[in-house]
């Protein structure tokens, strides 16, 4: 082999290790590639397909290419507006009070002031809402809203209402009831959560914060309140995107009826009870949408804090 | 000897093979097994597969509702399964499929005499399902509470209404009537709103089987109706989100002296509560109106998938379903009424109730206009919206019917 040939092989042999080394990475992460493409991206594709196509899934005519017709049609239905308005109040006021009694109750849980045994009872007694699936929580409070229920009886007999109320059935309480519920349920994860950093924060800022003649406001507005920042904008935009997808607990307590239409429920209807497979699609991305914009800020959250 | 047995084996291979070969196997995808004594539906199969030599069938069990979801989506990738139990609700979305075979092709091929089938579902002229187990909706009434008011089990809206009033006592948390409107599940549209309309040979139809809610006089009366009795207090409470197991709880219980309410849970309503002494009665029509009583009812029905390769196969399976000895033994376990006239469940000549609702049965005829049309449940959805605001006084009659009938036509689109 003349030194020109060996050279030659050389350079070739590099090149081959070149395009190994370039497409070794790629080769690592083929099985979560192909994953995430089966798994998101190909339904995902596929929904946005549907949501630009007339008859498909169910008609056995060949589907007709629409345009933007069906998110048109969607945007403009009052009934979706409605469930628009309602999704926001109902993740709005979640999150709120979430962060709310989820805060007080892991201050609470964190305080000096109780005893180990006392805390571990409390921790138990205020997660145990998360322990329950959300069809349990639904039947539950089903039963409690009952109108001949344990709610109804107690405020009745303490003379907090003049009359029975029907918590699921009136128009006017049935969205208040259902984002009661959801509250009820959903706390416990920002109480575990915040609990964790609470106990994360060093004592010596406290102590440097009273050597400064902080009171207790001052050391939770100025040390406390900081230092959960990260935790607390992370879970505010993770369950935003929880409760805009909530479906189960609404289904199963007022099935949307009586004010309470969201957006998942009523892409649920369109799909699954009037077959309106492609306009359940536009909705759907409408919902994609909505909470592929709070995902942007929840990452952009996330790189801020890791810098 | 080795070779021999070898050889022996090989044979019996083949053979089975060969006999495997000949056995036609039709799916038979339902929901009924699972609602069933354990093991009585497949007796029922093995007595039809002993009967047709060469035919095997297997089932495909689940709950209704993951039935329902699975046949839909079958039918949209032509996997359905040869034989299918069908609800009325679903046979207009899978008929526009083209998903089911015609029935009516089906009988014509067979020579097949359909004068004891009690009842076919038709859409477009042709049957796509026969109703084989029947389960109407009587009133249910608690005899020691109309007892106690000195009152007989009411025959006409009057008499309902002035029972339902003396039997209300709002102190006492007891109602004369319970009706579920919830949105989960609004077949109270169907079996508890449209069932009064049905008993004085009322329709939500016209001829041509279009909505026809605006200007009907019967429906018009029948919706004011049952807002005088919301009106007048006898409903209990919680209306517009009760749903049909709560409104039989409420029964149950004893809060509630009426309710219309399916046959099926007549053996529920025994266990939940021995004690209750109650009676069932036909709907009570209008005032005036001696015709016969559309029965509201809710049935297991049968098609035959359009992809099947079995098509005469699935038609026998059919056939000896809707026999007199099949349709017998189907419906004496289900605590049903028979698809074919001339069958006779057991449980007729056995038990005083189901004699007094056989009778019900044979003197009126079954009625559920929802079945058969597109989009049932969206129908009864659509109707139930307005309908409330209706009887909470939010709107007025006319509006109601008028929007009613807008998403209607918009669906039978």
């Amino acid at each position: 082999m003349s030194n020109g040939q060996v050279i030659a092989a050389k350079s070739a042999n590099i090149g081959w290790e070149q395009r190994k080394r370039k497409f070794l990475p790629y080769a690592y992460l083929s099985p979560t590639l192909i994953l995430l493409a089966v798994l998101t991206v190909v339904p995902i594709v596929t929904v946005f397909l549907y949501s630009l196509f007339d008859n498909v899934i169910v008609n056995p005519n060949p589907p007709e290419f629409v345009g933007l017709e069906n998110y048109e049609e969607v945007l403009t239905h009052r009934k979706f507006r409605a469930a628009v308005s309602n999704t926001l109040y109902f993740a709005l006021a979640s999150v709120i009070v979430h962060f709310l009694i989820g805060l007080s109750f892991a201050l609470l849980l964190n305080s000096k002031l109780l005893g180990a045994n006392v805390k571990a009872f409390f921790r138990v007694i205020y997660i145990l809402p998360w322990v329950f699936t959300a069809s349990i929580i639904a039947i539950l409070w089903r039963l409690l809203m009952n109108p001949h229920g344990v709610i109804n009886f107690v405020l009745l007999e303490i003379g907090a209402i003049p009359e029975l109320l029907e918590w699921l059935s009136d128009r006017k309480l049935a969205i208040h009831s259902v984002t009661f519920i959801n509250i009820w349920s959903g706390y416990p994860f920002y109480l575990v959560s915040f609990l964790a950093g609470l106990q994360g924060i060093p004592d010596d800022l406290y102590e440097a914060g009273r050597v400064d003649g902080g009171n207790a406001w001052q050391l939770f507005w100025h040390i406390t309140l900081p230092q959960l920042r990260p935790i607390i904008i992370s879970l505010a935009l993770l369950d935003f995107i929880w409760t805009i997808h909530q479906f189960t607990l609404v289904w199963m307590t007022t099935g949307g009826g009586r004010n309470t239409e969201v957006l998942s429920t009523y892409t649920y209807k369109a799909a699954f009870s009037s077959y309106e497979y492609s306009e359940a699609s536009a909705t759907a991305m409408v919902i994609l949408a909505i909470c592929t914009l709070v995902a942007i800020f929840y990452v952009r959250s996330q790189r801020m804090t890791d810098e | 000897m080795k070779k021999t047995v070898l050889g022996l084996m090989v044979v019996l291979v083949l053979l089975s093979g060969v006999s495997m070969a000949q056995d036609v196997v039709l799916e038979f995808q339902q929901w009924w097994e699972p609602e069933l004594p354990e093991g009585s539906f497949r007796a029922i199969l093995d007595d039809f597969e002993a009967a047709n030599p060469g035919i095997r069938v297997e089932t495909i069990s689940g709950p209704y509702l993951t039935t329902k979801d699975q046949i839909i989506a079958s039918a949209a990738t032509g996997t359905m399964a040869d034989v299918v139990g069908l609800d009325g609700a679903w046979v207009n979305v899978l008929w526009k499929q083209g998903a089911l075979h015609s029935l009516t092709q089906a009988m014509a091929d067979a020579m097949y005499d359909d004068s004891e089938l009690a009842a076919q579902i038709q859409l477009a002229g042709e049957t796509y399902m026969i109703p084989i187990a029947n389960f109407i909706y009587p009133v249910f009434v608690n005899l020691d509470m109309l007892g106690a008011a000195g009152i007989d089990p009411p025959s006409t809206r009057a008499e309902f209404a002035a029972a339902a009033e003396a039997l209300t006592d709002p102190d006492n948390n007891v109602y004369g009537w319970a009706q579920p409107l919830s949105l989960e599940q609004p077949n109270g549209i169907q079996n508890d709103t449209m069932s009064w309309l049905w008993a004085t040979g009322g329709s939500m139809l016209d001829d041509m089987g279009q909505p026809n809610l605006v200007d009907n006089m019967q429906l018009a009366d029948t919706m004011a109706y049952i807002k005088s009795l919301h009106d007048a207090g006898v409903v209990a409470p919680g209306a517009f989100a009760m749903k049909e197991n709560e409104k039989v709880e409420e029964f149950v219980n004893e809060r509630v002296a009426m309710i219309i309410n399916t046959l099926a849970h007549f053996t529920l309503i025994r266990e939940r509560n021995p004690d209750l002494n109650f009676d069932i009665t036909a709907l009570p029509a209008a005032e005036g109106y001696d015709g016969p009583r559309g029965l509201p009812y809710a049935s297991w029905g049968i098609g035959i998938s359009a992809h099947t390769e079995h098509k005469a196969e699935a038609w026998k399976l059919i056939d000896y379903l809707t026999s007199v000895e099949g349709n017998t033994k189907l419906t004496s376990i289900a605590n049903a009424f028979p698809g074919n006239v001339n069958a006779t469940p057991d449980f007729i000549q056995t038990d005083q109730l189901f004699m007094t609702a056989f009778e019900i049965f044979q003197e009126g005829y079954l009625a559920n206009e929802f079945t058969g049309l597109p989009a049932a449940e969206e129908l009864m959805r659509q109707f139930d919206e307005p309908f409330q605001l209706y009887l909470e006084g939010d709107m007025e009659l006319d509006e109601f019917l008028e929007i009613a009938q807008e998403e209607w036509e918009d669906i039978f689109e």
